[in-house]
């Protein structure tokens, strides 16, 4: 099976992050810039599928040249290759656009099964998996805490708030993984080395059909007007537990009314 | 004035949830409200009495297995049927998973923008989200076609206003490409008559210091004297303590109740992400040191097998 990963680098969320002073887009240059955590447990489950059934993993990410870090180490958990879509044009892009794009080059990969996280940890949007199959005409399991492949039946459970779904679809598809589904692999010493040789295919704007204009600012659906840092909680009052502590916290919550 | 489209968020247990009234109310400042229902047959009727008393002047049904049947897919399309033919001031639907999966669709199909996750509407269609671990504010607005915004369930107060609501059923034309995904089961997983974890005015959760799942019992109890819902941190989530449906944080739910307990939380980071805009946070931990204490309101530093069962007598005692 051809299953492609996409993945996406991001401000490392366990750090102070920030929207950049200039044009408020996420803040990159200073951050710490890590794998969106989610990614790997798709990695772990495209990996584990070439195991069972064969096949090739390619990493999809679309990103500044920086990106390159995260690329290399996404293939030291063991996939075959990468391709890595970037261009100047791209600062600024919506999620609208970055389907376009990410469509565009999944259209040069022939690609059996998509595998993404459920979200990223900076934008939380969650909307890519179904935007990309909405401009691919292929199939969407989303959401999946469990996938199972039969041929090219793909049967996903789908976590919900109620539960969850069962959900049934024929490749091609694109699936998206919360981080209960797997435990993801660390990178052998072996795998690392092998990263560094493994192909990594740069893609341009053009090489992809897509005009600069229908990408980053210029091509935006939605714009940010302005942002501001949210004050700061302070903390109330510490008790030290002298075997009253529960009858204290009661009083204070009937204090507030919650009692 | 132009009509505004809420896309009803419904569930078979709780019938219309709280995200919706609150889409309605948000709604009735941008202009003549219409609810859009997504279901099995018979989906909108059953509905229609609670979407009238928030203001529903009409409702939109699109109904049977060709929706109910399918994941998404046919939603959005009915949906961008609907938004070519009424032309609406702005498109809400919830911030949940299936509300931005539709949401994402339909921007593509329109070639349109959308917004996520805010939690204040303006009339003018600007938004406003809180972004980065609660860390930041931003205002944002649709700049190509019309705003499809998704909004983050305890974000306003839902107010009613009575409106007798016409339903008109939409013929629903669905391709194959919207069929692709069978939804072929749905199981409901308990969780008792507690409220929705996201809309719950009142979230009890339970940190690695519960100790294993038999233990979770003791944040249930609390959870239920107090009638709020249950929530866990990663780190009890990815011990199997608790499902991950009820994770709070980074890699799972955002909450924003009126009050918060975290019980043997520590307070990093990434769940503080997920429940930073509570208004009201209660902390017990035995580690006084302990992060979540710098953004408690108040804080108890002691053992919570002993400090919750306290609570829990001192409840019901004050409840008789």
């Amino acid at each position: 099976m051809n299953i492609v990963v996409l993945v996406k680098q991001v401000p490392d969320s366990g750090a102070e992050r920030a929207l950049s002073a200039t044009d408020n887009t996420v803040e990159r240059g200073s951050a710490n810039n890590v794998i969106n955590e989610m990614d790997e447990y798709a990695i772990e489950e495209a990996l584990k599928i070439k195991e069972a059934h064969g096949g090739e993993v390619t990493i999809l990410t679309m990103g500044p040249d920086r990106a390159t870090e995260s690329i290399r180490k996404a293939l030291s958990m063991g996939p075959d290759k990468a391709v890595h879509v970037t261009d100047e044009a791209l600062h600024g892009s919506c999620a609208v656009a970055t389907s376009k794009v990410l469509a565009a080059a999944l259209g040069t990969l022939n690609a059996d099964l998509v595998i993404c996280g459920a979200e990223s940890t900076d934008g939380r949007v969650q909307v890519m998996p179904h935007m990309l199959a909405e401009r691919l005409g292929v199939a969407a399991l989303t959401g999946a805490r469990k996938l199972t492949v039969d041929g090219s039946t793909l049967t996903a459970e789908r976590q919900t708030d109620e539960g969850y779904e069962v959900v049934t679809a024929s490749t091609p598809a694109v699936v998206s993984v919360w981080d209960t589904i797997n435990e993801p692999r660390y990178p052998s010493f072996k795998g690392i080395m092998a990263a560094k040789k493994k192909p990594v295919q740069t893609l341009s704007l053009s090489d992809l059909g897509v005009a600069a204009d229908e990408v980053g600012f210029a091509g935006a659906t939605s714009e940010v007007v302005s942002s501001s840092k949210r004050p700061p909680r302070s903390a109330g009052t510490k008790v030290i537990d002298e075997g009253d502590g529960g009858a204290k916290l009661v009083e204070f919550l009937a204090s507030e009314k919650f009692v | 004035m132009a009509e505004v489209l809420v896309v009803v968020e419904a569930s078979q247990a709780a019938g219309v949830k709280k995200v919706t009234l609150e889409m309605l109310t948000i709604a009735r400042s941008l202009g003549d409200v219409s609810a859009v229902v997504f279901g099995g047959d018979g989906a909108a009727s059953a509905l229609a009495g609670k979407l009238g008393e928030y203001g529903g002047a009409k409702i939109y049904a699109a109904e049977g297995e060709d929706i109910d049947g399918y994941l998404v897919a046919p939603k959005a399309t009915v949906l961008a049927d609907l938004v070519k033919r009424v032309q609406p001031a702005a498109v809400l639907l919830g911030s949940t998973q299936e509300g931005k999966e539709i949401a994402g669709r339909l921007a593509v199909k329109l070639d349109n923008g959308l917004l996520t996750d805010a939690v204040e509407l303006a009339a003018d269609g600007t938004a406003t989200q809180v972004v980065f671990a609660g860390s930041t504010i931003v205002k944002s607005k649709v700049t190509k076609g019309v705003p499809i915004v998704t909004i983050r369930p305890n974000s306003v107060t839902p107010s009613p206003q009575p409106a007798s609501p016409q339903v008109e059923q939409l013929t629903v034309t669905v391709g194959d490409t919207d069929k692709l995904t069978k939804v072929v089961e749905r199981v409901a997983e308990q969780k008792g008559s507690r409220p929705e974890l996201t809309e719950a005015s009142i979230v009890v959760s339970g940190g690695r210091g519960v100790g294993n799942a038999d233990n979770f019992k003791l944040v249930e109890g609390l959870a239920d004297l107090l009638g709020g819902a249950v929530g866990a941190s990663r780190a009890a989530v990815d011990s199997g303590y608790y499902p991950h449906q009820f994770q709070v944080g980074q890699t799972g739910k955002t909450v924003s109740p009126q009050l918060y307990v975290a019980l043997g939380i520590s307070g990093a980071i990434q769940h503080r992400a997920g429940m930073q805009t509570s208004k009201t946070i209660v902390a017990v931990n035995k580690d006084a040191e302990a992060p979540i204490f710098e953004l408690a309101d108040f804080g108890v530093v002691g053992d919570l097998f002993k400090v919750v069962p306290q609570a829990d007598e001192e409840i019901k005692k004050r409840q008789s």
